[in-house]
């Protein structure tokens, strides 16, 4: 089996704009959501969200390419942009080295329902134009960005709720573990618009801690009354160990274990057992103990439910071990499909530069999350091996190894 | 509303619209070959005229249009029939 190893981050995110802005506000504890006044004009009982600037493309992409994207691709084009120049690949490298895409993604709502409005209103299909079918389906992200970036590899788009980033990561370390690519493009992507999230709200999901907007994403805490939404996107180059060290790529770490599993129980509960069968599946993958790990990035997500199964299967593990763990999502709310991509990001910025971004907003833990060991404030920690865990709707869960070589 | 008013608006929209050179604007031009307008741009076109002079292009009738100046001919004598 080949090794995988990440030469690559890109990051489009409500903490920052690029990985360097995002690791001040990992490091300092800075809180990207706010309110979003069309929500409640809209009908949400939240108008929580993760505040994401839409970036300007006007110069960087021609007509074709910016009537296709949707906001999603918008922001993964821009993660990708930067994961490739930080990868020290360029278009002409594209043109001569076959390279894949795998990214996840899994809705592109707003495309689909401004079609609509417009049919209604105009009765004529001819009148929606010719981006609307490119922006509205679900591989959008990745048939926009396989046709930007000329790539010639695997091109398919991972659907898997809010593990679509990780798997999209493990799946791609499987393709290149297995020789059949040397490098891949990986990440998630979210939308963050007003008509993304309706459904999501109505199920009374969502933080309505509107008088305190950096406080209301508190995951493991006590008071915890919901998630927050967010979005952006985070892109990863997954490449093949030998490939990267030929061409002097930096690395940042190796993909070193992929655990997956599916609950089949609930459409929309978590489950202890299927988390932590991922998680040990991970670690089986990778040939490590649970000693061996420095730092788990929780999924925890700040709901009352989600947070409880995650610390008991964390405590199953992880129990003898007092491992670290921080949930990242009290800074950027819960960033959803492309939640596995941008926390493995965070987390290799932890690894680079030695240190574990706080779980804001944890006051009191309850009494699951007081059997583990989370840090309430950065630390700094040097990290060589972490584990980074993403669940679902559906019962899919992922959980990825990342080690320093 | 008369030709030269429709060539403005035709010309603008586009310039601004479809991102055409505005250079590249001339009477003679063919719509694919000269101005690089191609099949997806033309979906955009159909609406762009529908917001612009109220009518909708029918692909058929498109199909016979090959230069500018027989585009606004076209919608020249498509707005004198409404």
């Amino acid at each position: 089996m080949k090794r995988v190893v990440i030469t690559g981050i890109g990051i489009y995110s409500c903490i920052g704009i690029h990985k360097e802005e995002v690791r001040e506000g990992l490091y300092y504890g800075r809180c990207g959501i706010g309110i979003d006044p069309a929500r409640t004009a809209y009908g949400y009982r939240s108008p929580l969200t993760g505040i994401v600037p839409r970036p300007d493309l006007k110069e960087a992409l021609t007509r074709r390419q910016r009537i296709c994207l949707p906001e999603e691709g918008e922001y993964a084009y821009m993660a990708t942009r930067e994961a490739l120049q930080d990868a020290g690949i360029d278009l002409d490298y594209l043109d001569k080295n076959e390279t894949g895409i795998l990214y996840g993604n899994d809705s592109s709502s707003k495309a689909v329902i401004e079609s609509h409005e417009i049919c209604v209103d105009k009765k004529d299909t001819a009148l929606l134009g010719s981006g609307a079918i490119f922006q509205s389906m679900n591989s959008t992200v990745t048939m926009n960005l396989s046709t930007i970036y000329r790539l010639h590899g695997i091109n398919m788009t991972i659907s898997a709720a809010c593990a679509s980033g990780s798997h999209s990561i493990g799946l791609g370390a499987m393709f290149i573990r297995l020789g059949l690519q040397d490098m891949i493009v990986c990440g998630g992507a979210q939308e963050t618009n007003v008509l993304s999230m309706a459904s999501f709200d109505g199920l009374n999901a969502f933080s309505l801690r509107v008088d305190q907007p950096q406080k209301a994403s508190r995951p493991f805490d006590k008071g915890r009354d919901g998630l927050v939404p967010s979005g952006g996107a985070a892109t990863l180059i997954l490449e093949e160990y030998e490939h990267a060290v030929k061409r002097g790529a930096r690395i940042y770490a190796e993909v070193a274990g992929y655990g997956f599993s599916s609950n089949g129980v609930h459409i929309s509960q978590p489950s202890e057992e299927g988390s932590a069968k991922a998680m040990a599946r991970a670690l089986a993958d990778a040939c490590l103990k649970p000693s061996d790990i420095d730092y788990i990035n929780a999924h925890a997500t700040s709901t009352i439910l989600g947070d409880a199964y995650e610390a008991m299967a964390i405590d199953k593990i992880f129990g003898e071990e007092k491992t670290p763990v921080t949930s990242t999502k009290g800074m950027t709310g819960h960033e959803c499909w492309m939640a596995g991509a941008s926390e493995v990001v965070y987390t290799l910025l932890m690894m680079r530069d030695s240190f574990i971004a706080p779980n804001l907003n944890l006051e009191e833990p309850d009494e699951n999350s007081k059997k583990l060991n989370i840090i309430a404030k950065t630390i700094d920690r040097k990290l060589d091996t972490c584990l980074s865990n993403s669940f679902g709707f559906g019962g899919t869960n992922s959980a990825l190894i990342l080690r320093k070589i | 509303m008369n030709r030269k008013e429709i060539i403005e608006i035709v010309n603008r929209f586009l310039a601004e619209d479809i991102e055409v050179d505005p250079e590249a604007l001339k009477e003679e031009a063919f719509l694919k070959e000269d101005l690089g307008i191609d099949s997806l741009d033309f979906v955009d076109i159909v609406v762009v005229v529908e917001q612009n002079f109220g009518f909708k292009i029918k692909p058929e009738e498109m199909s016979k249009v090959k230069t500018l100046s027989q585009f606004y001919d076209y919608i020249e004598a498509k707005l004198n029939a409404s």
